[in-house]
């Protein structure tokens, strides 16, 4: 599989198909929203969305009519409160849930990753998680005995990631707050890989510890720049917490939301100009002062 | 009114009490809010090693603003560490590099049980909570457990409505721990005080707040609490202590 360049609208209309298990990974950090508001535009349904934090994205892909299921470990709008379309649409019946913890979502992954039946964690012991998942099982160790809980695996059909930086070659640079995107990533059939900017192939080579992805299992790559906003992408934007907060009000009301959706991506064509619906201060505000790392010597060889 | 207050909120009681807690560690597991705020009051007095690392995968995180989030840029930029939750849910957590977890919850039970899940029915909840995220995980193996939150008989009950991370026994007082398992909850604290755990993993009263009297624990517990051997009256936190704490989470 060779990575394409690609806009973001081909690469959903190409990947992204109705009823699939979809996961836009990246915790706290580098969340896909430019890719989300894609998948909203193009109108998919029944998706289940796979994600350990749901936060704002899914929020707004639920109230959007994208989701029939949500798998998840933490429910919340981090630092503030509720997700209240995904509640409302738990309460209606019109979402199934499964729910884990963390390192349950992240053995998923890790198990889907590697094509393993399962994967084995210490947790889960004297919690009703169990109870109310009945995927999460236990088994006997073939080695002692002892029970230990297990998860299954999990393959989305589709991953997207969103990452600082990438080359045409699809290569994948990440830094700061990495989280599950690589697993989720070698989990999935297809990846999409959504990047603030598309550098030179020397620039990857120069680095390639920082290298998140190979090109090798990536299908394509998008330069959105500023599309993980409200979240965030070390280095070149802030988290945007003032829009986290705002979130409470407008998520509450089902008409606002609504009102939010048509002005915000059914009314937009695309991240370019959702970038200036936000205006130029707001965006400066968000823009962090320099502090590079210090470089690194891989060394050249005869 | 000429400057801060001399008198000590509720909050910044437990700030005080849950950084006490603290002394003498090296690796602790936090999340945002009072904990983080406990943790960092602890690296600058008690526990001056103290890395605070968090379920996102920074290790000691010098954060160069109060965090809004566990997700923020700024634990980034200066931490010890980043890495992904692999590895630390599985080799640092699991691994047992972690001395003490530090959780909050909706309800708390005698054994320690928390809920963060639902309030009522799982399939039919009056509260939806947000669940777990590493919280059942840190329950069991952290070395030990420091829990932080806010006490009445809604939040410390006798039966919670949902396990989401385990405590001691089960309701109802069966079964015990994994051999595996870390220590479990050993501390609560509380706006009125502190709590340890007996040799039989039931909840004690520790230790009083400044002004709080045993009655007052014992109208915002949803069961006979018990008593430690002795109970302790908490001291005012110090001038310098409160600033710090004022500076921490202003």
């Amino acid at each position: 599989m060779t990575a394409t360049v690609t806009s973001l609208h081909e690469a959903i209309a190409t990947h992204v198909h109705d009823g699939q298990t979809v996961a836009i990974e990246g915790f706290t950090h580098l969340i896909g929203f430019a890719a989300a508001h894609e998948i909203i535009r193009q109108g998919r349904r029944g998706l289940t969305l796979a994600r350990l934090t749901p936060d704002l994205v899914y929020d707004q892909m639920v109230a959007a009519g994208c989701a029939s299921r949500l798998v998840f470990s933490w429910l919340g709008n981090p630092g503030v409160g509720s997700l209240h379309a995904i509640r409302r649409a738990i309460e209606a019946d019109e979402l199934a849930i499964e729910e884990y913890s963390h390192h349950g979502m992240v053995a998923r992954y890790a198990a889907g990753a590697s094509r393993l039946p399962f994967f084995p964690l210490r947790s889960y012991d004297g919690s009703d998680l169990p109870a109310a998942n009945p995927q999460i099982r236990r088994v006997a160790s073939p080695y002692d005995g002892e029970e230990i809980a297990v998860v299954p695996p999990l393959n989305p059909d589709v991953t997207i990631i969103h990452a600082q930086r990438g080359d045409a070659d699809g290569n994948v640079q990440a830094w700061g707050i990495v989280g599950v995107q690589r697993e989720a990533a070698l989990a999935a059939r297809r990846v999409i890989a959504v990047v603030e900017e598309l550098v030179d192939r020397s620039v990857v080579r120069d680095d390639p510890d920082r290298t998140l992805l190979p090109g090798t299992v990536v299908d394509a790559v998008c330069v959105e720049p500023f599309g993980a906003h409200p979240s965030f992408a070390q280095g070149y934007y802030d988290r945007d917490n003032a829009f986290y907060r705002d979130w409470e009000p407008i998520s509450r009301d089902p008409s606002r939301l609504s009102a939010w959706l048509d002005e915000w991506v059914h009314g937009l064509d695309g991240r370019t100009a959702y970038v200036q619906r936000l205006g130029e201060e707001a965006v400066q505000k968000l823009r962090p002062e320099p502090r590079p790392s210090g470089r690194v010597d891989y060394g050249s060889y005869r | 009114m000429n400057g801060p207050s001399s008198v000590p909120t509720p909050d910044e009681l437990m700030i005080a009490a849950a950084a006490a807690e603290l002394a003498g560690v090296r690796t602790v597991f936090v999340g945002i809010g009072l904990p983080n705020a406990a943790a960092n009051l602890a690296r600058r007095s008690v526990a001056p090693d103290l890395e605070l690392i968090y379920e996102s995968g920074v290790v000691g995180a010098r954060p160069s603003r109060l965090p809004d989030s566990i997700g923020d840029p700024a634990l980034v930029s200066g931490a010890a560490a980043t890495m992904s939750m692999r590895d630390l849910f599985g080799g640092f957590l699991q691994g047992g590099r972690i001395e003490v977890g530090m959780l909050g919850a909706a309800q708390i039970d005698r054994w320690g049980n928390l809920n963060t899940t639902v309030i009522g029915s799982y399939d039919k909840p009056a509260v939806r909570l947000p669940g777990s995220g590493g919280a059942c995980e840190i329950a069991l193996n952290a070395g030990r457990v420091i829990v932080v939150m806010s006490q009445s008989t809604r939040s410390f009950v006798d039966h919670v409505d949902f396990v989401t991370s385990p405590g001691h026994r089960r309701p109802g007082g069966s079964g015990t721990r994994p051999a595996w398992a870390g220590a479990g909850p050993s501390a609560v604290v509380t706006q009125l005080g502190v709590y340890h755990f007996g040799d039989d993993g039931e909840m004690e009263l520790a230790a009083l707040h400044p002004g709080v009297d045993e009655s007052t624990v014992d109208a915002g517990t949803g069961w006979p609490m018990r008593r430690a051997s002795s109970v302790a009256r908490l001291a005012e936190p110090s001038a310098e202590t409160l600033a710090a704490i004022r500076e921490l989470v202003a």
